[in-house]
């Protein structure tokens, strides 16, 4: 029993919160690995893009509740899912046109490249507030707990309660579904193949035929997509504020260099890596020693190993150890 | 002839001057608060709070001979010193006499060592409550009707105490004013025999807030004690504790009051309680009234924000001068007993005093009574959270 306990306890606090941050994080690190992979730059404007998504779900799904649409237990916000993406699929095909496809041309330098989007995470940043203003925004509705810890307890009898958000479910199943997705179409249909080639071998795509600007604009709307999907899932199960979008870009750009940049599989093992290790190795397992060891055992302590201040640096620890000993990351991705 | 119209000219040139300036002289207060960033939900109210003390000085005709006030509002983000600091240059450069600010107590340290120091500028600081701020050298130009969060810490505990809490797990946003307030309820309440299972750190504005609280539901405890902002991280934590169901009861101290929380919270905060500088009884009574619909006079840190300027005005009589170097020793003064007792509205009627001889003790909207080296001695306003509202339950 106490082992069930103990093991209870690492999941609701470690285990099911590290499975849904780790899913939003691997979803915005494959947008950057994308747009690294085929694009050829390190797109700084990604977490704005999922800010700027996540917006134009917000507005759809008030305009639906106010006209009494709903999902019943499921939040809204999925129906007004699509409408995000096609908002944030015109935004990037505009930025696009008006901004990257000049420097394109110029063939200018991966770090111009950057330097441009962080110009435009900029003034999307701006947009964003001046749309929808810098507060927090709820638009979560529906049942908000698949298992909450009170009925946990009740229906187990056990000390210790298991949450499972409604939010964290849908999360992870929606990451699956979009991976699978993803994973299908750049390895089974021709125009992900040529995708891939570009991303290989630009001269030698070009020679056989490849239309670049198609490649690109694909790439782009379907960054579109899982920016917008990353930024709702995120928004839906912490909320919606445009500041902590811009904060997110760090662990993203950390998971998706951790995992390999431009490597899709990378970027989703990093994503899990950078939420599992933020989450455990400041955990505190007191609570989980005091009901595995025996009552003479049980700990004082908080037999935690590095206080929570240092949750950030950890990830920046580990980004470190893996560009000095494997500079490709884990999977192998473009060294950079 | 000629020397004697000469003499006669420059003596009425000089008298014309002389009564020029007792009419058109304008006394200038900045008010120097985060009109955006952490705290932007309550500093609307605090400036109008300010203006609203400037205004009826200015009517009453009565300071230094007839003088106007003027205010000029400039921003300090809370948390941003090279925004405040620059924004303080601005208004010494635009010939302000006095400072009402900071806000937020790391930036009012910034503006304090960088603006006011090296200009001589007297500062009162309607919200800056970090114990850190008390024993800062000062050059006797640093003043708050802002309790220090030392007297918060006790206050605290004895609420705590008073429900039979036993253990607290205690998370803080990392600056200086929620590690001053943590430092000060950790040690209060070990001091009244409580357990704090744990003290951790939160950053605001970050993604995930889950690593914090498997430390803090690891720990422990009765309840969680949350001692950070309620736009910001503290939001977050609470979020994050209901939803892992580890804590269903919050501790809220000052930085957490606001209607923002239970409306963004939702039901599940019922229950909480806290406390936030404010007072009871007539002084606020009077204000709100006077207030009106204009503004919401019983917002956090209005009170004050009204007090900061009347103080001001009210040593600028005493000294007979708008110069901080002459001022600024009659503050504690006015502020204190001996003398008649001043209320919000009466301001008027404490400049006449004043002019008499009389001396005054200005209790103003938030029981003034500076003590130290010139901060507020502190009434705590309790707090309950009721049905989605935060209710006053009683002062300590």
């Amino acid at each position: 029993m106490d082992l069930l306990n103990a093991f209870i306890a690492l999941s609701n606090y470690v285990i099911v919160p590290a499975m849904a941050y780790g899913s939003q994080l691997a979803l915005g690190a494959l947008g950057v690995t994308l747009i690294y992979g085929i694009l050829r730059f390190s797109n700084f404007a990604h977490g704005d893009t999922m800010s700027f998504g996540a917006m134009v779900t917000v507005l759809v799904t008030w305009l639906f509740q106010s006209w009494g649409i709903s999902l019943g237990v499921l939040p809204t916000a999925l129906l007004a899912l699509p409408f995000g993406i096609l908002g944030t699929m015109g935004l990037v095909l505009a930025t696009d046109r008006m901004v990257y496809r000049f420097y394109r041309a110029q063939k200018a330098k991966p770090v111009i490249l950057v330097i441009v989007s962080l110009g435009v995470t900029f003034i999307l940043n701006g947009l964003v507030r001046f749309i929808i203003g810098p507060d927090d925004q709820n638009f979560l509705d529906g049942e908000r707990f698949i298992v909450s810890a009170r009925t946990f307890k009740a229906m187990t009898g056990l000390e210790e309660g298991l949450a499972i958000k409604t939010t964290q479910g849908i999360t992870v199943v929606t990451a699956v579904i979009v991976v699978a997705l993803l994973f299908w179409f750049l390895n089974r249909t021709r125009t992900g193949k040529s995708m891939r080639a570009y991303s290989d071998n630009e001269d030698l795509a070009l020679l056989s035929g490849i239309n670049p600007e198609r490649v690109v604009m694909i790439t782009w709307l379907i960054v579109a997509g899982l920016a917008t999907i990353a930024g709702v899932l995120y928004g839906l199960d912490k909320s919606f504020k445009p500041f902590t979008y811009f904060q997110l870009l760090l662990p993203i750009f950390a998971s998706a260099i951790v995992g390999g940049l431009g490597n899709p599989l990378g970027a989703i093992a990093g994503g899990f890596v950078i939420a599992f290790s933020e989450v455990t190795v400041t955990y505190a397992w007191k609570k989980v020693a005091g009901y595995v060891l025996p009552d003479s055992l049980a700990p004082d302590g908080l037999l935690q190993l590095l206080s929570t201040d240092y949750k950030l640096a950890v990830s920046f620890v580990i980004l470190l150890i893996v560009l000095l000993i494997k500079p490709t990351g884990l999977f192998k991705g473009k060294s950079v | 002839m000629k020397k004697m119209l000469m003499a006669t000219t420059a003596a009425a040139l000089l008298a014309t001057n002389a009564f020029a300036a007792g009419h058109a002289k304008e006394v200038k207060l900045g008010i120097l608060i985060g009109f955006t960033g952490p705290i932007e939900s309550l500093t609307g109210p605090m400036a109008a709070g300010a203006e609203l003390a400037m205004k009826e000085v200015t009517d009453s005709g009565m300071l230094l001979d007839g003088a106007t006030v003027t205010p000029i509002r400039a921003d300090t983000g809370c948390i941003d010193n090279g925004l405040s600091t620059s924004n303080g240059e601005r208004l010494i450069a635009e010939g302000v006499n006095g400072l009402i600010g900071g806000d937020c107590s790391g930036v009012t340290g910034a503006i304090l060592q960088n603006v006011a120091i090296p200009n001589g500028m007297v500062m009162i600081s309607p919200s800056a409550t970090s114990p850190g701020l008390t024993t800062v050298e000062d050059n006797g130009l640093f003043f708050r009707t802002a309790p220090s969060d030392a007297r918060e810490g006790e206050v605290m505990a004895e609420v705590l105490m008073d429900r039979g809490v036993k253990s607290i797990a205690l998370t803080y946003t990392n600056n200086d004013y929620g590690k001053g307030l943590a430092d000060a309820i950790e040690s209060n309440f070990k001091a009244a025999g409580g357990e704090v299972t744990i003290v951790a750190a939160h950053e605001d504005g970050k993604a995930d807030y889950s690593a914090e609280m498997g430390a803090l539901a690891s720990a422990g405890g009765d309840i969680l004690v949350v001692a950070g902002y309620l736009d910001q991280g503290g939001l977050g934590i609470i979020n994050a504790a209901l939803d892992t169901g580890a804590f269903d009861t919050f501790g809220l101290p000052g930085g957490m009051i606001g209607d923002s929380l239970p409306a963004n919270v939702g039901a599940p905060l019922d229950g909480s309680y806290g406390q936030i500088a404010g007072s009871g009884g007539e002084g606020i009574e009077k204000l709100t009234a006077m207030a009106g619909d204009a503004f919401d006079a019983t917002s956090p840190y209005t009170p004050e924000s009204y007090d900061a300027a009347a103080l001001f005005m009210l040593a600028m009589q005493a000294a007979g001068s708008m110069d901080p170097a002459e001022y600024a020793g009659k503050i504690l003064d006015v502020a204190n007993a001996p003398g008649e007792k001043i209320y919000p509205g009466e301001l008027a009627k404490a400049l006449e005093l004043i002019k008499a001889g009389t001396d005054i003790d200005y209790v103003g909207a938030s029981a003034v009574e500076l003590i130290g080296p010139g901060e507020s001695a502190g009434t705590y306003r309790l707090i309950e959270v009721k049905d989605g509202k935060n209710e006053t339950i009683g002062f300590k």
